[in-house]
Protein backbone atom coordinates (compact mmCIF):
# COMPACT_ATOMS: atom_id res chain seq x y z
CA UNK A 1 0.00 0.00 0.00
CA UNK A 2 1.13 3.58 -0.42
CA UNK A 3 2.60 6.03 2.23
CA UNK A 4 1.80 8.88 2.66
CA UNK A 5 4.31 12.07 1.23
CA UNK A 6 4.74 14.92 2.82
CA UNK A 7 3.96 18.20 0.93
CA UNK A 8 7.35 18.81 -0.28
CA UNK A 9 7.15 15.39 -1.95
CA UNK A 10 3.74 15.99 -3.18
CA UNK A 11 5.31 19.40 -4.78
CA UNK A 12 8.12 17.18 -6.32
CA UNK A 13 5.24 15.05 -7.95
CA UNK A 14 2.84 17.45 -9.21
CA UNK A 15 5.57 19.05 -11.29
CA UNK A 16 6.64 15.67 -12.79
CA UNK A 17 2.80 15.06 -13.75
CA UNK A 18 2.55 18.25 -15.35
CA UNK A 19 5.75 17.82 -17.40
CA UNK A 20 4.27 14.46 -18.38
CA UNK A 21 0.59 15.82 -19.03
CA UNK A 22 2.21 18.25 -21.13
CA UNK A 23 4.16 15.39 -23.08
CA UNK A 24 1.68 13.51 -23.58
CA UNK A 25 -0.91 15.81 -25.30
CA UNK A 26 2.29 17.33 -27.35
CA UNK A 27 3.02 13.80 -28.36
CA UNK A 28 -0.57 13.08 -29.36
CA UNK A 29 -1.16 16.05 -30.75
CA UNK A 30 -4.47 15.79 -29.14
CA UNK A 31 -5.67 16.12 -25.38
CA UNK A 32 -6.64 18.62 -22.95
CA UNK A 33 -4.15 19.94 -20.85
CA UNK A 34 -5.73 22.88 -19.23
CA UNK A 35 -7.94 20.65 -16.83
CA UNK A 36 -5.15 18.27 -16.40
CA UNK A 37 -2.79 21.25 -14.73
CA UNK A 38 -5.56 22.74 -12.99
CA UNK A 39 -6.48 19.36 -11.10
CA UNK A 40 -2.95 18.08 -10.84
CA UNK A 41 -2.79 18.90 -6.71
CA UNK A 42 -5.78 17.60 -6.18
CA UNK A 43 -4.84 14.22 -8.26
CA UNK A 44 -1.40 14.36 -6.55
CA UNK A 45 -2.67 14.78 -2.97
CA UNK A 46 -5.25 11.90 -3.54
CA UNK A 47 -2.84 8.93 -4.91
CA UNK A 48 0.31 10.08 -3.05
CA UNK A 49 -1.01 11.41 0.65
CA UNK A 50 -5.09 10.66 1.10
CA UNK A 51 -6.29 7.31 -1.09
CA UNK A 52 -5.32 3.78 0.63
CA UNK A 53 -4.87 1.66 -3.17
CA UNK A 54 -1.96 -1.10 -4.16
CA UNK A 55 -0.82 -0.97 -7.46
CA UNK A 56 0.39 -4.14 -7.14
CA UNK A 57 -3.15 -5.35 -6.22
CA UNK A 58 -5.41 -3.12 -8.47
CA UNK A 59 -8.43 -4.61 -7.52
CA UNK A 60 -8.06 -5.00 -3.45
CA UNK A 61 -11.44 -4.68 -2.34
CA UNK A 62 -10.37 -2.42 0.95
CA UNK A 63 -8.91 0.14 -1.42
CA UNK A 64 -10.36 3.48 -1.83
CA UNK A 65 -11.59 4.67 -5.75
CA UNK A 66 -10.92 7.65 -7.75
CA UNK A 67 -13.39 8.34 -10.28
CA UNK A 68 -12.53 11.12 -13.31
CA UNK A 69 -15.89 12.17 -14.11
CA UNK A 70 -14.37 15.25 -15.97
CA UNK A 71 -13.35 12.25 -18.40
CA UNK A 72 -11.56 14.14 -21.06
CA UNK A 73 -8.46 15.20 -18.41
CA UNK A 74 -7.07 11.46 -18.72
CA UNK A 75 -3.44 13.04 -18.93
CA UNK A 76 -3.27 13.68 -15.26
CA UNK A 77 -4.56 10.89 -13.97
CA UNK A 78 -2.83 8.34 -16.65
CA UNK A 79 0.46 9.90 -15.69
CA UNK A 80 -0.45 9.15 -12.06
CA UNK A 81 -1.47 5.66 -12.67
CA UNK A 82 1.98 5.30 -14.58
CA UNK A 83 3.83 7.34 -11.88
CA UNK A 84 2.44 5.00 -9.69
CA UNK A 85 3.10 1.61 -11.28
CA UNK A 86 -0.45 0.42 -12.32
CA UNK A 87 0.94 0.30 -16.22
CA UNK A 88 4.49 1.00 -17.88
CA UNK A 89 5.33 4.49 -18.01
CA UNK A 90 6.47 3.55 -21.75
CA UNK A 91 2.45 3.23 -22.32
CA UNK A 92 2.08 6.86 -22.00
CA UNK A 93 3.55 7.00 -25.50
CA UNK A 94 0.46 5.92 -26.45
CA UNK A 95 -1.87 7.53 -25.49
CA UNK A 96 -5.11 8.40 -27.96
CA UNK A 97 -3.32 6.29 -30.35
CA UNK A 98 -4.78 2.99 -31.94
CA UNK A 99 -4.15 -0.09 -29.90
CA UNK A 100 -3.46 1.66 -27.06
CA UNK A 101 -5.34 0.38 -23.55
CA UNK A 102 -5.41 4.63 -22.90
CA UNK A 103 -8.50 6.38 -24.53
CA UNK A 104 -9.16 9.68 -24.87
CA UNK A 105 -11.21 9.39 -21.99
CA UNK A 106 -10.84 6.51 -19.03
CA UNK A 107 -12.20 2.98 -20.07
CA UNK A 108 -12.09 0.82 -17.07
CA UNK A 109 -12.00 -2.50 -18.84
CA UNK A 110 -8.85 -1.82 -20.25
CA UNK A 111 -6.64 0.24 -18.10
CA UNK A 112 -5.53 -0.97 -14.61
CA UNK A 113 -6.04 1.60 -12.01
CA UNK A 114 -9.15 3.37 -13.79
CA UNK A 115 -12.54 2.50 -11.78
CA UNK A 116 -14.91 3.57 -14.23
CA UNK A 117 -15.52 4.60 -17.53
CA UNK A 118 -16.21 8.06 -17.91
CA UNK A 119 -16.64 10.97 -21.03
CA UNK A 120 -19.61 11.47 -21.53
CA UNK A 121 -20.21 14.73 -19.13
CA UNK A 122 -22.50 14.11 -15.88
CA UNK A 123 -22.05 10.12 -15.35
CA UNK A 124 -18.82 10.29 -12.56
CA UNK A 125 -21.29 11.00 -9.37
CA UNK A 126 -23.96 8.13 -10.68
CA UNK A 127 -21.74 5.75 -10.96
CA UNK A 128 -19.62 6.34 -7.66
CA UNK A 129 -23.07 7.07 -5.66
CA UNK A 130 -24.04 3.59 -7.58
CA UNK A 131 -20.38 2.46 -6.30
CA UNK A 132 -20.68 3.77 -2.94
CA UNK A 133 -24.24 2.22 -2.27
CA UNK A 134 -22.37 -1.17 -3.15
CA UNK A 135 -20.32 -0.98 -0.39
CA UNK A 136 -22.62 0.35 2.17
CA UNK A 137 -24.49 -2.70 1.01
CA UNK A 138 -21.24 -5.16 1.09
CA UNK A 139 -20.65 -2.96 4.83
CA UNK A 140 -17.15 -2.11 3.45
CA UNK A 141 -15.31 1.09 4.74
CA UNK A 142 -13.76 2.84 1.68
CA UNK A 143 -14.06 6.36 0.12
CA UNK A 144 -15.25 7.25 -3.57
CA UNK A 145 -13.15 10.16 -4.84
CA UNK A 146 -14.92 11.55 -7.47
CA UNK A 147 -13.73 14.78 -9.52
CA UNK A 148 -15.89 16.56 -11.75
CA UNK A 149 -15.56 19.91 -14.03
CA UNK A 150 -17.66 22.64 -12.98
CA UNK A 151 -18.40 22.94 -16.45
CA UNK A 152 -19.62 19.42 -16.32
CA UNK A 153 -22.35 20.10 -13.66
CA UNK A 154 -24.54 21.99 -15.67
CA UNK A 155 -25.37 18.61 -16.79
CA UNK A 156 -28.75 17.43 -14.96
CA UNK A 157 -27.52 14.00 -14.49
CA UNK A 158 -25.39 15.03 -11.62
CA UNK A 159 -28.28 16.96 -9.74
CA UNK A 160 -30.18 13.71 -9.87
CA UNK A 161 -26.85 12.10 -8.88
CA UNK A 162 -26.87 14.70 -6.09
CA UNK A 163 -30.27 13.65 -4.67
CA UNK A 164 -29.63 10.14 -4.83
CA UNK A 165 -26.18 10.89 -2.83
CA UNK A 166 -28.06 12.67 -0.13
CA UNK A 167 -31.30 9.73 -0.34
CA UNK A 168 -28.97 7.12 0.58
CA UNK A 169 -26.79 9.34 2.78
CA UNK A 170 -23.40 8.19 0.95
CA UNK A 171 -20.67 9.50 3.56
CA UNK A 172 -18.51 7.66 1.30
CA UNK A 173 -18.63 9.92 -1.67
CA UNK A 174 -16.23 12.68 -1.29
CA UNK A 175 -16.70 14.74 -4.62
CA UNK A 176 -14.42 18.07 -5.95
CA UNK A 177 -15.39 20.45 -8.48
CA UNK A 178 -12.71 21.10 -10.33
CA UNK A 179 -14.06 25.56 -9.69
CA UNK A 180 -11.67 26.81 -12.86
CA UNK A 181 -14.63 29.06 -13.94
CA UNK A 182 -13.58 28.14 -17.41
CA UNK A 183 -15.48 25.67 -19.72
CA UNK A 184 -14.90 25.12 -23.55
CA UNK A 185 -16.83 28.56 -25.03
CA UNK A 186 -15.50 30.58 -21.87
CA UNK A 187 -16.32 31.79 -18.83
CA UNK A 188 -18.36 29.36 -16.90
CA UNK A 189 -20.83 32.48 -15.48
CA UNK A 190 -21.26 33.91 -18.89
CA UNK A 191 -22.07 30.49 -20.79
CA UNK A 192 -24.41 29.09 -18.27
CA UNK A 193 -23.94 30.58 -14.57
CA UNK A 194 -23.06 28.23 -11.63
CA UNK A 195 -22.65 30.74 -8.86
CA UNK A 196 -23.22 30.98 -6.14
CA UNK A 197 -22.17 27.65 -5.73
CA UNK A 198 -22.06 26.48 -2.31
CA UNK A 199 -25.74 26.98 -1.30
CA UNK A 200 -26.93 24.54 -4.52
CA UNK A 201 -24.96 21.65 -2.81
CA UNK A 202 -25.75 22.35 0.83
CA UNK A 203 -29.47 22.43 -0.37
CA UNK A 204 -28.50 18.95 -1.98
CA UNK A 205 -28.17 17.81 1.17
CA UNK A 206 -24.12 17.79 1.01
CA UNK A 207 -21.63 18.54 3.24
CA UNK A 208 -19.75 21.51 1.54
CA UNK A 209 -16.74 23.16 1.93
CA UNK A 210 -14.95 25.56 -0.41
CA UNK A 211 -11.13 25.39 -0.78
CA UNK A 212 -8.11 26.14 -2.74
CA UNK A 213 -7.54 23.35 -5.11
CA UNK A 214 -4.34 24.37 -6.04
CA UNK A 215 -3.03 24.31 -2.31
CA UNK A 216 -2.00 20.62 -0.80
CA UNK A 217 -2.31 21.18 3.03
CA UNK A 218 -6.18 22.34 2.23
CA UNK A 219 -7.27 19.88 -0.28
CA UNK A 220 -5.70 17.10 2.67
CA UNK A 221 -7.88 18.90 5.37
CA UNK A 222 -10.76 19.34 3.31
CA UNK A 223 -10.91 15.28 2.94
CA UNK A 224 -10.49 15.02 6.88
CA UNK A 225 -13.37 17.11 7.39
CA UNK A 226 -15.23 15.85 4.65
CA UNK A 227 -14.61 12.30 6.44
CA UNK A 228 -16.00 13.14 9.95
CA UNK A 229 -18.87 14.50 8.05
CA UNK A 230 -21.09 11.66 8.87
CA UNK A 231 -24.53 10.93 7.24
CA UNK A 232 -23.95 12.70 4.34
CA UNK A 233 -22.37 13.07 0.49
CA UNK A 234 -19.31 15.46 0.70
CA UNK A 235 -18.40 17.99 -1.94
CA UNK A 236 -15.30 19.81 -1.91
CA UNK A 237 -15.06 23.13 -4.45
CA UNK A 238 -11.80 23.32 -5.03
CA UNK A 239 -11.03 26.94 -6.64
CA UNK A 240 -8.35 26.42 -8.95
CA UNK A 241 -6.19 27.64 -12.01
CA UNK A 242 -6.84 26.05 -15.17
CA UNK A 243 -3.62 25.70 -16.66
CA UNK A 244 -1.94 25.71 -13.53
CA UNK A 245 1.83 25.85 -13.60
CA UNK A 246 2.88 27.04 -17.45
CA UNK A 247 2.41 30.62 -17.35
CA UNK A 248 0.96 31.13 -20.93
CA UNK A 249 -1.65 28.39 -19.78
CA UNK A 250 -3.36 29.54 -17.02
CA UNK A 251 -6.81 30.87 -16.93
CA UNK A 252 -7.05 30.21 -20.79
CA UNK A 253 -9.70 29.11 -22.23
CA UNK A 254 -8.44 28.26 -25.30
CA UNK A 255 -6.23 25.76 -23.28
CA UNK A 256 -9.17 23.34 -23.13
CA UNK A 257 -8.21 20.87 -25.46
CA UNK A 258 -5.84 22.23 -28.09
CA UNK A 259 -2.41 20.74 -27.88
CA UNK A 260 0.72 22.50 -27.78
CA UNK A 261 2.91 23.44 -30.94
CA UNK A 262 6.69 22.32 -30.63
CA UNK A 263 8.09 25.95 -29.48
CA UNK A 264 5.20 25.84 -26.78
CA UNK A 265 5.91 22.45 -25.73
CA UNK A 266 9.70 23.25 -24.80
CA UNK A 267 8.72 26.74 -23.38
CA UNK A 268 6.04 24.93 -20.69
CA UNK A 269 8.57 22.16 -19.86
CA UNK A 270 11.39 24.76 -19.66
CA UNK A 271 9.23 26.58 -17.69
CA UNK A 272 8.43 23.94 -14.92
CA UNK A 273 11.68 22.48 -14.71
CA UNK A 274 12.62 26.41 -13.87
CA UNK A 275 10.16 26.41 -11.30
CA UNK A 276 11.99 23.40 -8.85
CA UNK B 1 -57.56 -17.54 -25.28
CA UNK B 2 -55.27 -17.13 -21.93
CA UNK B 3 -54.23 -13.40 -21.50
CA UNK B 4 -51.01 -12.80 -19.22
CA UNK B 5 -48.60 -9.48 -18.90
CA UNK B 6 -45.03 -9.76 -20.19
CA UNK B 7 -44.37 -7.37 -17.26
CA UNK B 8 -45.60 -10.09 -14.74
CA UNK B 9 -43.26 -12.24 -16.00
CA UNK B 10 -40.19 -9.77 -15.71
CA UNK B 11 -41.06 -9.67 -12.14
CA UNK B 12 -41.96 -13.25 -11.68
CA UNK B 13 -38.56 -13.91 -13.04
CA UNK B 14 -36.58 -11.64 -10.29
CA UNK B 15 -38.54 -13.39 -7.12
CA UNK B 16 -37.38 -17.03 -8.53
CA UNK B 17 -33.75 -14.99 -9.08
CA UNK B 18 -33.63 -13.55 -5.67
CA UNK B 19 -34.04 -16.53 -3.52
CA UNK B 20 -30.98 -17.95 -5.23
CA UNK B 21 -28.58 -15.02 -6.37
CA UNK B 22 -27.51 -13.06 -3.34
CA UNK B 23 -26.07 -10.11 -5.43
CA UNK B 24 -29.06 -9.40 -7.27
CA UNK B 25 -30.49 -6.10 -6.91
CA UNK B 26 -33.44 -4.18 -8.48
CA UNK B 27 -33.90 -0.64 -9.51
CA UNK B 28 -36.79 1.15 -10.70
CA UNK B 29 -37.26 4.97 -11.24
CA UNK B 30 -40.89 5.80 -10.06
CA UNK B 31 -42.69 3.58 -12.11
CA UNK B 32 -42.51 0.87 -9.83
CA UNK B 33 -46.14 -0.44 -9.84
CA UNK B 34 -46.23 0.07 -13.26
CA UNK B 35 -43.63 -2.23 -14.11
CA UNK B 36 -44.54 -4.95 -11.42
CA UNK B 37 -41.11 -4.67 -8.99
CA UNK B 38 -43.21 -2.92 -6.35
CA UNK B 39 -43.69 -6.83 -5.86
CA UNK B 40 -40.49 -6.89 -5.83
CA UNK B 41 -39.68 -4.44 -3.12
CA UNK B 42 -42.43 -6.12 -1.03
CA UNK B 43 -40.67 -9.01 -0.79
CA UNK B 44 -37.20 -7.73 -0.65
CA UNK B 45 -37.12 -4.09 0.39
CA UNK B 46 -33.55 -3.98 0.93
CA UNK B 47 -32.39 -5.03 -2.18
CA UNK B 48 -34.89 -2.47 -3.92
CA UNK B 49 -33.97 1.26 -5.08
CA UNK B 50 -36.50 3.74 -5.95
CA UNK B 51 -34.20 5.88 -7.77
CA UNK B 52 -37.19 8.08 -8.45
CA UNK B 53 -37.81 10.44 -11.83
CA UNK B 54 -34.14 9.90 -12.96
CA UNK B 55 -33.67 7.23 -15.43
CA UNK B 56 -30.35 8.83 -16.53
CA UNK B 57 -28.45 8.46 -13.26
CA UNK B 58 -30.43 5.24 -12.39
CA UNK B 59 -28.78 3.44 -15.19
CA UNK B 60 -25.01 5.07 -14.26
CA UNK B 61 -26.10 3.74 -10.72
CA UNK B 62 -26.55 -0.05 -11.73
CA UNK B 63 -23.23 0.39 -14.03
CA UNK B 64 -21.47 1.84 -10.44
CA UNK B 65 -23.19 -1.19 -8.66
CA UNK B 66 -22.61 -3.81 -11.19
CA UNK B 67 -18.52 -2.42 -10.92
CA UNK B 68 -18.58 -3.33 -7.14
CA UNK B 69 -19.81 -7.17 -8.21
CA UNK B 70 -23.62 -6.74 -8.04
CA UNK B 71 -26.36 -8.24 -10.31
CA UNK B 72 -28.42 -5.19 -11.57
CA UNK B 73 -31.80 -4.82 -12.92
CA UNK B 74 -32.62 -1.63 -14.08
CA UNK B 75 -36.39 -1.15 -14.71
CA UNK B 76 -38.29 1.29 -16.05
CA UNK B 77 -40.41 2.19 -19.13
CA UNK B 78 -38.52 1.39 -22.44
CA UNK B 79 -38.83 4.87 -23.82
CA UNK B 80 -37.02 6.15 -21.08
CA UNK B 81 -34.33 3.25 -20.95
CA UNK B 82 -32.93 4.19 -24.04
CA UNK B 83 -34.34 7.81 -25.42
CA UNK B 84 -34.28 10.09 -21.80
CA UNK B 85 -31.27 7.78 -20.78
CA UNK B 86 -29.77 6.91 -23.96
CA UNK B 87 -26.20 8.22 -23.18
CA UNK B 88 -26.33 6.56 -20.07
CA UNK B 89 -27.22 2.75 -21.69
CA UNK B 90 -24.18 3.49 -24.00
CA UNK B 91 -21.77 4.83 -22.25
CA UNK B 92 -21.88 3.36 -18.66
CA UNK B 93 -23.09 0.43 -19.61
CA UNK B 94 -22.62 -1.09 -23.11
CA UNK B 95 -19.30 0.71 -23.74
CA UNK B 96 -17.73 -1.07 -20.74
CA UNK B 97 -19.74 -4.50 -21.11
CA UNK B 98 -20.73 -4.26 -17.55
CA UNK B 99 -23.24 -6.80 -16.47
CA UNK B 100 -26.54 -4.55 -16.07
CA UNK B 101 -29.88 -5.82 -17.35
CA UNK B 102 -32.55 -3.27 -18.23
CA UNK B 103 -35.70 -4.61 -17.71
CA UNK B 104 -37.53 -2.20 -20.20
CA UNK B 105 -41.15 -2.35 -19.60
CA UNK B 106 -45.12 -0.48 -21.64
CA UNK B 107 -42.47 -1.26 -25.02
CA UNK B 108 -44.85 -1.08 -28.54
CA UNK B 109 -47.90 0.57 -29.07
CA UNK B 110 -49.82 -1.46 -27.32
CA UNK B 111 -48.57 0.81 -24.24
CA UNK B 112 -51.83 2.45 -25.26
CA UNK B 113 -53.74 5.73 -24.05
CA UNK B 114 -50.76 7.10 -22.91
CA UNK B 115 -50.25 8.31 -26.86
CA UNK B 116 -46.87 8.44 -28.57
CA UNK B 117 -44.48 10.13 -25.96
CA UNK B 118 -44.14 6.84 -24.00
CA UNK B 119 -45.53 4.38 -27.02
CA UNK B 120 -41.34 3.00 -27.70
CA UNK B 121 -41.67 1.39 -31.42
CA UNK B 122 -37.63 2.99 -31.54
CA UNK B 123 -35.93 0.78 -28.65
CA UNK B 124 -35.11 -1.98 -30.18
CA UNK B 125 -33.39 -0.07 -33.19
CA UNK B 126 -31.41 1.66 -30.45
CA UNK B 127 -30.32 -1.09 -27.95
CA UNK B 128 -29.75 -3.29 -30.63
CA UNK B 129 -27.17 -0.42 -32.50
CA UNK B 130 -24.63 -0.50 -29.45
CA UNK B 131 -22.19 -2.89 -29.43
CA UNK B 132 -21.91 -5.81 -26.46
CA UNK B 133 -25.26 -5.17 -26.08
CA UNK B 134 -27.95 -8.07 -25.92
CA UNK B 135 -31.26 -7.70 -26.64
CA UNK B 136 -34.34 -9.99 -25.74
CA UNK B 137 -37.85 -9.39 -26.77
CA UNK B 138 -40.20 -12.33 -25.18
CA UNK B 139 -43.32 -13.30 -27.08
CA UNK B 140 -45.68 -13.95 -23.54
CA UNK B 141 -45.68 -14.05 -20.14
CA UNK B 142 -43.47 -17.66 -19.93
CA UNK B 143 -40.95 -16.31 -22.03
CA UNK B 144 -40.38 -13.47 -20.52
CA UNK B 145 -39.95 -15.20 -16.99
CA UNK B 146 -37.33 -17.42 -19.25
CA UNK B 147 -35.85 -13.94 -20.77
CA UNK B 148 -35.47 -12.76 -17.44
CA UNK B 149 -33.74 -15.90 -15.85
CA UNK B 150 -31.33 -16.31 -19.06
CA UNK B 151 -30.31 -12.70 -18.07
CA UNK B 152 -29.12 -13.09 -15.08
CA UNK B 153 -27.28 -16.29 -15.96
CA UNK B 154 -25.67 -14.21 -19.26
CA UNK B 155 -22.79 -11.81 -18.30
CA UNK B 156 -22.75 -8.88 -20.28
CA UNK B 157 -25.38 -6.10 -20.46
CA UNK B 158 -29.18 -7.55 -21.96
CA UNK B 159 -31.73 -5.30 -23.06
CA UNK B 160 -35.10 -7.21 -22.35
CA UNK B 161 -38.36 -5.50 -23.78
CA UNK B 162 -41.76 -6.07 -22.00
CA UNK B 163 -45.04 -4.73 -22.70
CA UNK B 164 -48.16 -3.30 -20.74
CA UNK B 165 -50.88 -4.90 -21.86
CA UNK B 166 -51.65 -8.76 -21.31
CA UNK B 167 -51.11 -10.27 -24.44
CA UNK B 168 -52.13 -13.98 -25.36
CA UNK B 169 -50.16 -17.23 -23.66
CA UNK B 170 -48.85 -19.24 -26.56
CA UNK B 171 -48.06 -22.56 -25.44
CA UNK B 172 -45.19 -23.55 -28.03
CA UNK B 173 -42.93 -20.82 -26.78
CA UNK B 174 -42.62 -22.84 -23.97
CA UNK B 175 -39.79 -25.23 -24.58
CA UNK B 176 -36.69 -24.46 -23.91
CA UNK B 177 -35.10 -20.74 -24.50
CA UNK B 178 -31.51 -19.82 -25.20
CA UNK B 179 -30.20 -16.66 -26.28
CA UNK B 180 -29.52 -16.54 -30.14
CA UNK B 181 -31.69 -19.20 -30.59
CA UNK B 182 -34.88 -18.27 -32.94
CA UNK B 183 -37.64 -20.94 -32.84
CA UNK B 184 -39.32 -22.75 -34.91
CA UNK B 185 -42.97 -22.79 -34.68
CA UNK B 186 -44.46 -24.06 -37.47
CA UNK B 187 -42.21 -25.89 -40.43
CA UNK B 188 -43.42 -24.99 -44.11
CA UNK B 189 -41.89 -24.66 -47.63
CA UNK B 190 -43.82 -21.27 -49.49
CA UNK B 191 -42.72 -18.84 -46.91
CA UNK B 192 -41.70 -17.99 -43.61
CA UNK B 193 -43.35 -15.69 -41.07
CA UNK B 194 -41.10 -14.23 -38.59
CA UNK B 195 -42.34 -13.06 -35.79
CA UNK B 196 -40.83 -11.30 -32.14
CA UNK B 197 -42.13 -10.10 -29.22
CA UNK B 198 -46.36 -10.22 -28.67
CA UNK B 199 -46.87 -10.19 -32.35
CA UNK B 200 -46.44 -14.08 -32.40
CA UNK B 201 -49.88 -14.41 -32.03
CA UNK B 202 -50.70 -12.70 -34.96
CA UNK B 203 -48.22 -14.46 -36.84
CA UNK B 204 -49.48 -17.90 -35.65
CA UNK B 205 -53.35 -16.71 -36.56
CA UNK B 206 -51.84 -15.77 -39.95
CA UNK B 207 -50.07 -19.02 -41.00
CA UNK B 208 -53.40 -20.66 -39.89
CA UNK B 209 -55.55 -18.55 -42.34
CA UNK B 210 -52.71 -19.38 -45.25
CA UNK B 211 -52.82 -22.73 -43.87
CA UNK B 212 -56.54 -22.69 -44.61
CA UNK B 213 -55.63 -21.72 -47.93
CA UNK B 214 -53.14 -24.57 -49.08
CA UNK B 215 -50.17 -22.13 -48.23
CA UNK B 216 -47.33 -24.11 -46.04
CA UNK B 217 -45.70 -21.60 -44.59
CA UNK B 218 -43.44 -22.01 -41.62
CA UNK B 219 -43.30 -19.65 -38.37
CA UNK B 220 -40.10 -18.68 -36.91
CA UNK B 221 -40.11 -16.98 -33.30
CA UNK B 222 -37.14 -14.47 -32.69
CA UNK B 223 -37.06 -13.28 -28.86
CA UNK B 224 -33.79 -12.44 -29.22
CA UNK B 225 -32.96 -9.54 -31.87
CA UNK B 226 -29.44 -9.51 -30.95
CA UNK B 227 -27.48 -11.81 -31.66
CA UNK B 228 -29.84 -12.58 -34.57
CA UNK B 229 -30.39 -16.25 -35.03
CA UNK B 230 -28.50 -16.05 -38.72
CA UNK B 231 -28.95 -19.97 -38.97
CA UNK B 232 -32.72 -19.59 -38.95
CA UNK B 233 -32.52 -16.89 -41.06
CA UNK B 234 -30.63 -18.62 -43.76
CA UNK B 235 -32.54 -21.67 -43.65
CA UNK B 236 -35.92 -19.91 -44.14
CA UNK B 237 -34.70 -17.24 -47.07
CA UNK B 238 -33.19 -20.58 -48.81
CA UNK B 239 -36.18 -23.10 -48.40
CA UNK B 240 -38.82 -20.58 -48.67
CA UNK B 241 -37.62 -17.88 -50.63
CA UNK B 242 -40.14 -15.69 -49.15
CA UNK B 243 -39.86 -13.67 -45.62
CA UNK B 244 -42.09 -11.72 -43.61
CA UNK B 245 -41.25 -9.88 -40.40
CA UNK B 246 -43.76 -9.12 -37.96
CA UNK B 247 -42.90 -6.75 -34.80
CA UNK B 248 -44.41 -4.28 -32.68
CA UNK B 249 -41.96 -1.78 -33.52
CA UNK B 250 -40.71 0.94 -35.96
CA UNK B 251 -40.06 -0.96 -39.10
CA UNK B 252 -37.00 0.93 -38.88
CA UNK B 253 -34.25 -0.15 -37.06
CA UNK B 254 -36.20 -3.45 -35.90
CA UNK B 255 -36.40 -7.14 -36.73
CA UNK B 256 -37.53 -6.67 -40.17
CA UNK B 257 -34.26 -4.86 -40.74
CA UNK B 258 -32.45 -7.12 -39.02
CA UNK B 259 -33.41 -10.18 -41.12
CA UNK B 260 -32.99 -7.74 -43.97
CA UNK B 261 -29.38 -7.66 -43.48
CA UNK B 262 -28.75 -11.05 -43.06
CA UNK B 263 -30.60 -12.38 -45.92
CA UNK B 264 -29.36 -9.19 -48.17
CA UNK B 265 -25.56 -10.58 -47.53
CA UNK B 266 -26.12 -14.18 -47.31
CA UNK B 267 -29.21 -15.36 -49.25
CA UNK B 268 -30.99 -12.46 -51.16
CA UNK B 269 -34.50 -12.78 -51.28
CA UNK B 270 -38.07 -10.85 -50.63
CA UNK B 271 -38.49 -9.63 -46.94
CA UNK B 272 -41.47 -7.69 -46.20
CA UNK B 273 -42.17 -5.56 -42.53
CA UNK B 274 -44.90 -5.37 -40.84
CA UNK B 275 -44.50 -3.09 -37.83
CA UNK B 276 -45.13 0.61 -37.16
CA UNK B 277 -44.73 2.41 -40.66
CA UNK B 278 -42.02 5.37 -39.61
CA UNK B 279 -44.76 6.88 -38.07
CA UNK B 280 -45.80 7.73 -34.43
CA UNK B 281 -48.50 6.36 -32.81
CA UNK B 282 -51.34 8.31 -30.79
CA UNK B 283 -54.02 7.12 -27.85
CA UNK B 284 -56.18 4.51 -28.39
CA UNK B 285 -56.67 0.65 -26.47
CA UNK B 286 -53.80 -1.32 -27.47
CA UNK B 287 -56.69 -3.58 -29.37
CA UNK B 288 -57.98 -0.32 -31.59
CA UNK B 289 -54.12 0.23 -32.26
CA UNK B 290 -53.23 -2.37 -33.62
CA UNK B 291 -56.11 -2.06 -36.46
CA UNK B 292 -55.09 1.17 -36.85
CA UNK B 293 -50.95 0.84 -37.36
CA UNK B 294 -51.41 -2.80 -39.55
CA UNK B 295 -50.12 -5.30 -36.92
CA UNK B 296 -52.32 -8.15 -37.40
CA UNK B 297 -53.01 -11.74 -38.51
CA UNK B 298 -54.69 -9.82 -41.66
CA UNK B 299 -51.81 -7.53 -42.54
CA UNK B 300 -49.59 -10.13 -42.32
CA UNK B 301 -51.84 -12.84 -44.77
CA UNK B 302 -51.66 -9.74 -46.94
CA UNK B 303 -47.83 -9.14 -47.10
CA UNK B 304 -47.97 -12.74 -47.40
CA UNK B 305 -50.26 -13.01 -49.87
CA UNK B 306 -48.14 -10.16 -52.56
CA UNK B 307 -45.36 -12.64 -51.91
CA UNK B 308 -47.06 -15.56 -53.09
CA UNK B 309 -49.38 -14.03 -56.07
CA UNK B 310 -48.34 -10.62 -57.10
CA UNK B 311 -46.79 -11.09 -60.78
CA UNK B 312 -43.85 -8.28 -59.71
CA UNK B 313 -42.61 -11.05 -56.92
CA UNK B 314 -43.06 -14.05 -58.61
CA UNK B 315 -41.14 -13.12 -61.69
CA UNK B 316 -38.25 -11.20 -60.52
CA UNK B 317 -37.65 -14.58 -57.93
Amino acid sequence: MNKKADINVLKAKAREIRKEIITMVYRANSGHVGGSLGATDIVVALYYHIMKHDATNPMWAQRDRFILSKGHCTPVIYAALADCNYFPAEDLKTFRRPGTHLQGHPFQPKTPGIEASTGTLGLGISTGAGMALGAKIKNERHYYYILCGDGEIQEGQVWEAAMFANKYKLDNVIAFVDRNYLQTDGNSEKVMPLDPLKPKWESFGWHVQEIDGNDFAEIINAVDEAKRATGKPSMIIARTVKGKGVSFMENEASWHGTPPKKVEYEKAIKELDDGV
Amino acid sequence: MEYKQTRMGYVDGLLELARSTPNLVVLDADVAKATKTAEFEAVYPDRFFNCGVQEQNMLSVAAGLALEGFLPFASTFGVFATCRAGDQLRNSIAYPKLNVKIGATHCGISTGGDGASHQSIEDIAIARSFPNMTVLVPGDYEEAKQCTLAAARFKGPVYLRFGRDAYPVVKELHAKFEIGKGKLLRNGNDLTIITTGVMVSEGLIAADILAGENYDVRVVHMPTIKPIDRDAIVASAIETKRIVTVEEHSVIGGLGEAVAGVVSEMCPCFVKRIGVKDVFGESGEANELFDKYGLRAANIVDAAKQLLETEIYIERK
